[in-house]
């Protein structure tokens, strides 16, 4: 067997790593780059009191929208909670029945950068002066104010790929890249939906964007938009 | 004065479109936010030399897909299909918003609810709403070089958008540079509104008093070319 070397779960049997209580980071842009067939799959199962980080609050026709409808979800971290004709997040939220973290796109995808990356936080002007910079500590660095913001880490991505290789090196198509990357870096154990298998050495070395050392666990699975 | 102005004169969405995209400079890296703003894509030359940032990670967007050849991988920040441009680069979220952060958009086109005098811009939560949608909007606002505010003159229920201290929620201080909206073409100065261009059939009186601030008048006044 080659070093690292895994190989396709079933969906049920990928998602066994999941506990009661995780942080659960789920890629993608709206369905754009979305593990769809993983989070479907979670939609299965009983557990409780999980903690979602994702772009946005979950269209109501999504996994995600099945996930905060069955009550699994008790928080929420995201930059656009009220995505378009989505009613389920909305209704939960102003029932007091889920938490919401509402967090800038771009401190939302460095916060994640950062874990990955072993550091401890970063400072940005983004959300001076804003709703946003409340709590938070301010700092001056050269003569100009920041923010103070903290790496955000997961137990478990659930993230969608174009191909994987059985060292779990992934590819990506278009711009269903997005959160993908730095959610693979900043998981304790990261699960990838990809659409396809493909044979160690048959990817380009400087194609592959996430390298198979941070991915444990995939599954093989087309299904809707990438 | 009457702040009721005939239908027939205001901009529609796609005009607006038009003027906005006339003032996209060659060699400019342009991000184009969701909503009318990503309309402009529709109007940029292809031989105009603007570079589209979308903040999915497209630094190259071209115009939306002539139907029938939409790719399920490639959407803008909105989840519409869009296309690539001859020239295209893929880059991830966080890279995506080094770029926005870093510096290197020239220009942001994005909604809003508000500006104010001073260029503060309101763009994510209704006061009336408990949350609303940040997105990027922050980190894109405060890293651009300059930011277009694009939107109606007056909300639905006619009231003013350029006003002197914004009453909803900050999304950037101080960040609006020019204002398009469908009746006029207003740059942010440090003396406050400057009205340059005003929409055909509309006059300067129809204007101050569809705004709710001083707004003096450029002695180059024209106006919007169509």
């Amino acid at each position: 067997m080659e070093v690292g070397s895994k190989k396709a779960l079933d969906i049920p049997s990928a998602l066994g790593a999941v506990k009661d209580g995780d942080v659960i980071f789920f890629g993608g842009f709206g369905s754009n780059g979305n593990p769809s067939a993983l989070i479907e799959g979670l939609s299965k199962t009983n557990l409780k009191n999980l903690t979602v980080v994702n772009n946005g609050g979950g269209s109501d026709d999504s996994g995600l929208g099945s996930l905060l409808e069955s009550g699994a979800i008790a928080k929420i971290i995201c930059s656009f909670p009220y995505e378009r004709d989505s009613v389920i997040f909305r209704d939960l939220f102003q029932a007091g029945k889920i938490e919401l973290e509402l967090v800038p796109q771009g401190t939302l995808a460095e916060r994640i950068r950062n874990a990955g990356a072993g550091l401890g936080g970063f400072l940005t002007k983004t959300g001076l002066g804003t709703e946003v910079a409340q709590g938070k500590q301010e700092i001056e660095v050269g003569g100009e104010l920041y923010i103070l913001e903290k790496p955000l880490r997961a137990d478990v991505a659930l993230l969608r790929a174009d191909t994987v290789d059985t060292r779990g090196n992934l590819t990506y198509r278009g711009s269903a890249r997005n959160f993908n990357p730095v959610m693979a870096m900043a998981a304790r154990h990261t699960i990838v939906q990809a659409s396809k298998e493909v044979a160690l050495g048959e990817t380009e070395p400087g194609v592959i964007v996430t390298p198979g050392i941070y991915v444990d666990q995939y599954v093989i699975s087309g299904g809707g938009s990438i | 004065m009457e702040t009721v102005i005939a239908e027939n004169l205001l901009l529609s969405r796609e005009a607006m479109a038009k003027r906005v995209a006339q003032e996209l400079q060659a060699g400019w890296v342009v991000n184009l936010g969701i909503g009318m703003p990503v309309l402009t894509t529709k109007y940029v030359g292809a031989d105009q030399g603007v570079i589209v940032h979308s903040e999915n990670g497209i630094i190259g967007m071209g115009p939306p897909p002539r139907e029938g050849e939409e790719d399920d991988d490639v959407r803008n920040a909105g989840n519409e299909p869009t296309t690539l441009a001859l020239g295209a680069a893929l880059v991830h979220q966080a890279d995506s918003f080094s770029l926005a952060r870093g510096g290197r958009l020239n220009c942001a086109v994005l909604g809003g609810f508000q500006v104010s005098t001073s260029g503060d811009l309101a763009n994510w939560r209704l006061p009336k709403n408990p949350t609303g949608n940040i997105g990027g909007a922050m980190d894109i606002a405060s890293g651009a070089n300059e930011v277009f505010a694009m939107m109606s003159h007056l909300t639905k229920q006619g009231e003013p958008k350029l006003v002197e201290e914004l009453t909803y929620p900050v999304t950037t201080l101080a960040c609006v540079t020019k204002i398009f909206t469908d009746i006029a073409v207003i740059t942010v100065t440090g003396e406050g509104f400057v009205l340059e261009e005003v929409a055909s059939g509309v006059g300067v009186e129809q204007v101050k008093a569809c705004t709710a601030a001083p707004l003096l008048v450029s002695d180059a006044l024209q106006d919007i070319p169509m």
